[in-house]
């Protein structure tokens, strides 16, 4: 099968490979760039365990062709953190126990940044249905909303401090 | 048997008030690497020179496999290897099996001259990468010679049906009743005997991982290393050993994280098997990993598929006196737990209410339909269900208060023996119910639904008191024969801690592998608490079967108990030995000497002191400071069996003690039903759970919540529907429909503690109450909002569909009225 030069930006840094046409974007993201933070729970664009961010807006990476986001930005999890230092949402997620098993853990947490970061005063009811494309078989979604509420507070508060004790 | 010949239980032990870090809601050791991305699951495990296998399946329900030709497929790029089934049953022995006849009901890894279910496997092919693979799979040809399928398990059991396994001669594999206590005199006796039939669909655990495995053969030792997200390996080793045609000193499993079981990753050998199979034909490491399409239909972990006929024996003050259970379970086409799922109801049959007979008839049905394995709960969940509607229908019956009526029969003594056999360690319902009325604000939700009555709007309030057994012991999936030839398995758990020179500690775990439960994070606590450390501070180690010690694996929500008593045994002998130091190196009598704060003191005198670290080092380098017979070094290991477990009587009237931590649950779903759609919408969802002493509050209300989740889907939208012909119409997502957050309302959860007096520090399992719950209490829901309508539903899930239908019929009686 033929292949074609895709050039992607993933977290910051510039990369090219040579893929069939065929290729998803999260088969390149795990093999080729060496992200397996991206993780394959349907692979039919249902479960959203797969997402990362093109230009800032989520999308399935097991429902892209990486030829299709040719010269675009990509954030994925393991952008998240700076250094040592995890992402206020990685940081509350551990906080409130927003994961279990962790396997929608990162798609989780990168429709979250997207959440956030679009509306930094986002009401509870609006994180509970913008994490409605995200599937987690293990949490039920209430600490996971605890956790992205607290996110948004802290990051809308520019604060660093972790928001509260636990239950 | 009578009470007096029963084997005496463990000593009651005392519990220390005063503790640290058991029982506070600390993060998660595991946490930060998921939280990266980088959680080192299956799928993110790439060796050099690793190839990919892909599975081909079965379009047919029933079909005699006539030829199978694979020339193109082997010829297409990248492809390594084919092997069909025939092919395969020449490499591998059969999978383990605990079915009641495995000779006759045989199961291997791929399908052999028939298929039996939609999906079953018949081929595998080995190639470069998992798109060559399925490519691959594309060009092979299957010669089909298509049977009459049989799905419904009443009628598989009829005369005539299709037979899915020749050789058993029917479709029944198994049957039995069970009398215990005088069941004939308590329904004699009764003033009512109340009736139902109840049908509880199949779902499953579906965690958002698959299965998988990563194996790799090298001929030059013959040896096979395998790693797998597939759990209790330590259990299957021998037997997936024996399937293999290698010795068990040859292979070796070692764990990786999974993500999410729930059941479903217990036992799962066939990934193994293929994965190690195909790498022992191609001398490369193989990597399998069932894509979401095998994992539904082939994953071999299909949930409980039961019809019930029941009948109650009441009093009409309410006093339940005995139950009489029948039930058709739909096993699919393979039985490899055999019946055990119904060894898991009969641990808690009666509830917690202090009936004095029980009558089980259970018989298992196979169909063409993917096996039954595990889903939380493992089919006690299914008698929670059962129970609880026919209380509920008691109470209406008897124009009783469902809650009172539930409170008259609760049991109140401990230990208490259950008709069964199995013993309840310890509880207090009562006071689970009045925090749950509380918490619930029950009666202010009855005020609001004789309002909401008045504006036609139909309000539902299904409150259920339930159990929650855990630390199974095998004895439950052979007490059902009578000549087993085994006596109670011992199931054990160990622990090794080690000390470093510097006072470190690192704890290694056998066969307790992560799958979203929190083993790291509880046995650091409970290191913690015993060696007055921090729990972020203690190394974890998952160590593979290979050097491994005698260990069982999760189940039946045993791991805490169990581990609590591996690491309580591995600190006692470590003390000892670093009390022994301690006492050389201050000069002092061993009895002078008390742990204080991380080290051993002089009783009176805390500056005469030697703190765990100031020890440790000393016995790491300076050994000869030390009497000749101790040796250098400070770690110890624990293999702690299970603390109480006793033989089934010869009769089997009596079944022993399986499941002795009883937990105990109230759930209080507050449910709105559209009449129109049908609907189901949550106003409010309390729930109190008693598990005893709690290790990590948090984490436990995590597993309430989204065991909650999961009971959400098992009693209104998650089904695996088969059709008449036996084809599977749920296969994706897209229509295996699992909760999402707008589906799952937010919960108020309360616990309640009540220790027991077997366990370290009295803790009970409880990680899959949320699930053993809320089936049963949102059906009660459902029923209670629309009872003044004559509706009573009793079949799960409670689709649109179904409601609707049971909506239509009531509207059509009382037209007829
Ligand atoms: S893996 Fe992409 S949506 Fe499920
Ligand atoms: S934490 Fe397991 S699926 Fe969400």
């Amino acid at each position: 099968m033929q292949r074609h030069e895709v050039t992607l930006t993933v977290n910051g840094r510039t990369s090219t490979v040579s893929v069939e046409p065929r290729k998803l974007l999260v088969d390149v993201l795990r093999e080729d760039l060496g992200l397996s933070g991206a993780h394959i729970g349907c692979e039919h664009g249902v479960c959203g365990t797969c997402t990362v961010l093109r230009d800032g807006r989520s999308i399935r990476s097991c429902t892209t062709f990486a030829v299709q986001v040719d010269g675009a930005e990509i954030r994925t999890v393991e952008g998240l953190a700076d250094g040592a230092e995890l992402h206020p949402l990685q940081d509350e997620f551990w906080d409130k126990q927003g994961l279990q098993c962790g396997f929608c853990t990162p798609g989780m947490l990168m429709r979250a940044c997207e959440i956030v970061e679009q509306k930094p005063d986002v009401s509870r009811e609006e994180v509970r249905e913008g994490i409605a494309s995200n599937l987690c078989r293990c949490t039920g979604y209430q600490f996971i909303t605890d956790a992205v509420c607290a996110a948004a507070a802290r990051m809308h508060s520019g604060s660093s401090e972790t928001s509260g004790a636990q239950a | 048997m009578t009470t007096t010949d029963r084997p005496a239980a463990p000593p009651v032990r005392t519990h220390k008030e005063d503790r640290t870090w058991v029982g506070r809601s600390i993060r998660r050791v595991e946490d930060p690497k998921f939280l990266r991305g980088r959680g080192g699951y299956i799928g993110d495990m790439t060796v050099p020179g690793m190839l990919y296998a892909a599975v081909l399946r079965s379009p047919h329900a029933h079909a005699v496999i006539a030829g199978i030709d694979v020339v193109e497929a082997l010829a297409a790029p990248g492809v390594h290897a084919v092997i069909t089934g025939e092919q395969a049953a020449e490499l591998c022995d059969p999978l383990p099996d605990f079915g009641p006849n495995p000779a006759a009901h045989t199961w291997r890894c791929l399908a052999v001259d028939k298929v039996r279910y939609v999906g079953e496997g018949v081929a595998v092919v080995v190639a470069d990468s998992r798109y060559l693979a399925e490519d691959a799979l594309a060009l092979i040809e299957v010669e089909y010679e298509p049977l009459p399928a049989v799905v419904d398990p009443e009628r598989a059991l009829e005369d005539g049906a299709p037979l899915v396994h020749d050789d058993l001669g029917s479709n029944c594999a198994y049957e039995r009743t069970f009398d215990f206590g005088d069941v004939e005199r308590d329904f004699a006796e009764a003033d009512v005997i109340v009736t139902d039939r109840l049908r509880w669909h199949r779902s499953g655990g579906q965690p958002l991982e698959t299965v998988g495995a990563v194996a790799d053969f090298d001929h030059a030792t013959g040896a096979l290393t395998v790693h797998t997200n597939s759990l209790s390996f330590t259990s299957y080793l021998f037997m997936v050993a024996g399937t293999m045609k290698i010795p068990a000193n040859k292979l070796d499993i070692r764990p990786v994280p999974a993500g999410g079981s729930f059941g479903s990753k217990l036992f799962a050998t066939k990934p193994a098997v293929i994965a190690g199979m195909c790498s022992r034909q191609v001398g490369r490491p193989v990597q399998y990993l069932e894509d979401r399409v095998d994992n539904m239909s082939n994953c071999d972990h299909h949930g409980s598929d039961r019809v019930y006929d029941v009948r109650l024996a009441v009093m009409r003050d309410g006093t339940i006196r005995g139950v009489d259970i029948d039930t058709v379970e739909d096993y699919g086409a393979y039985i490899q737990f055999g019946v055990g799922h119904h060894g898991n109801a009969l641990a808690q049959v009666v509830g917690p209410y202090a009936m004095t007979s029980v009558r089980y008839r259970v018989r298992a049905a196979l169909t063409n339909k993917n096996q039954q394995g595990a889903y939380r709960g493992f089919g006690s969940e299914v008698n929670n269900w059962m129970l609880e509607q026919m209380v509920d229908k008691a109470a209406r019956e008897l124009d009783l208060d469902p809650v009172e009526l539930r409170r008259r029969n609760f049991i109140r003594e401990f230990p208490h023996f259950i008709p069964t056999g199995n013993v309840y360690d310890s509880g207090d319902y009562d006071a689970v119910l009045d925090k749950a009325l509380e918490l619930s604000e029950y009666k202010r939700w009855r005020i609001e639904q004789a309002k909401a009555r008045e504006e036609g709007r139909c309000i539902g309030i299904g409150l259920i008191t339930a159990q929650e057994r855990s630390v199974f012991s095998a004895t439950e999936f052979w007490f059902w024969f009578d000549e087993p030839g085994a006596p109670v398995t011992s199931m054990p758990e160990s622990v090794t801690l080690k000390v470093d020179a510097t006072g470190g500690i690192t704890a290694t775990l056998y066969s307790c592998a992560f799958w979203g439960n929190s083993p790291e994070t509880m046995v650091a606590q409970l290191v913690a608490e015993e060696f007055d450390c921090d729990p972020h501070d203690v190394s974890i180690v998952y160590q593979g079967s290979k050097n491994g010690l005698p260990a069982t694996g999760p189940g039946g929500s045993r791991t805490t108990v169990m581990l609590a008593g591996a690491v309580e045994g591995a600190t006692a002998k470590i003390k000892a030995k670093a009390l022994r130091a301690a006492a050389h190196l201050l000069e002092a009598n061993p009895d002078d000497l008390e742990w204080v704060d991380g080290g051993y003191q002089v009783k009176g005198v805390p500056e005469q002191r030697k703190s765990l670290a100031d020890i440790a080092v000393m016995l790491h380098l300076f050994k000869h400071s030390f009497p000749e017979d101790m040796e250098s070094g400070l770690e110890d290991s624990k293999v702690f069996d299970h603390p109480y477990t006793t033989m089934p009587s010869a009769d089997r009237t009596d079944l022993g003690v399986f499941y002795p931590f009883m937990g105990h649950a109230c759930h209080v779903p507050v449910v709105e039903v559209d009449l129109e759609t049908g609907s189901v919408s949550f106003l409010a969802y309390a729930a109190v759970h008693d598990c005893g002493t709690l290790v990590n509050p948090r984490s436990l209300a995590g597993h309430i919540v989204g065991g909650t989740a999961q009971g959400i889907g098992t009693a209104l939208y998650e089904e695996f529907v088969y059709d008449d012909d036996g084809q599977l119409l749920t296969s994706s997502f897209l229509d295996y429909l699992i909760p999402s957050a707008m589906e799952v309302p937010e919960l108020r959860i309360a616990h309640h503690e009540t220790p027991s007096p077997y366990t370290l520090h009295g803790i009970k399992g409880g990680g899959e109450g949320g699930r053993m719950m809320a089936p049963a209490a949102i059906n009660v829901a459902v029923n209670d909002a629309l009872a003044h309508l004559g509706v009573r539903v009793t079949e799960l899930p409670i689709t649109p569909d179904r409601l609707r239908a049971a909506i239509r019929a009531a509207e059509s009686a009382r037209g007829r009225e």
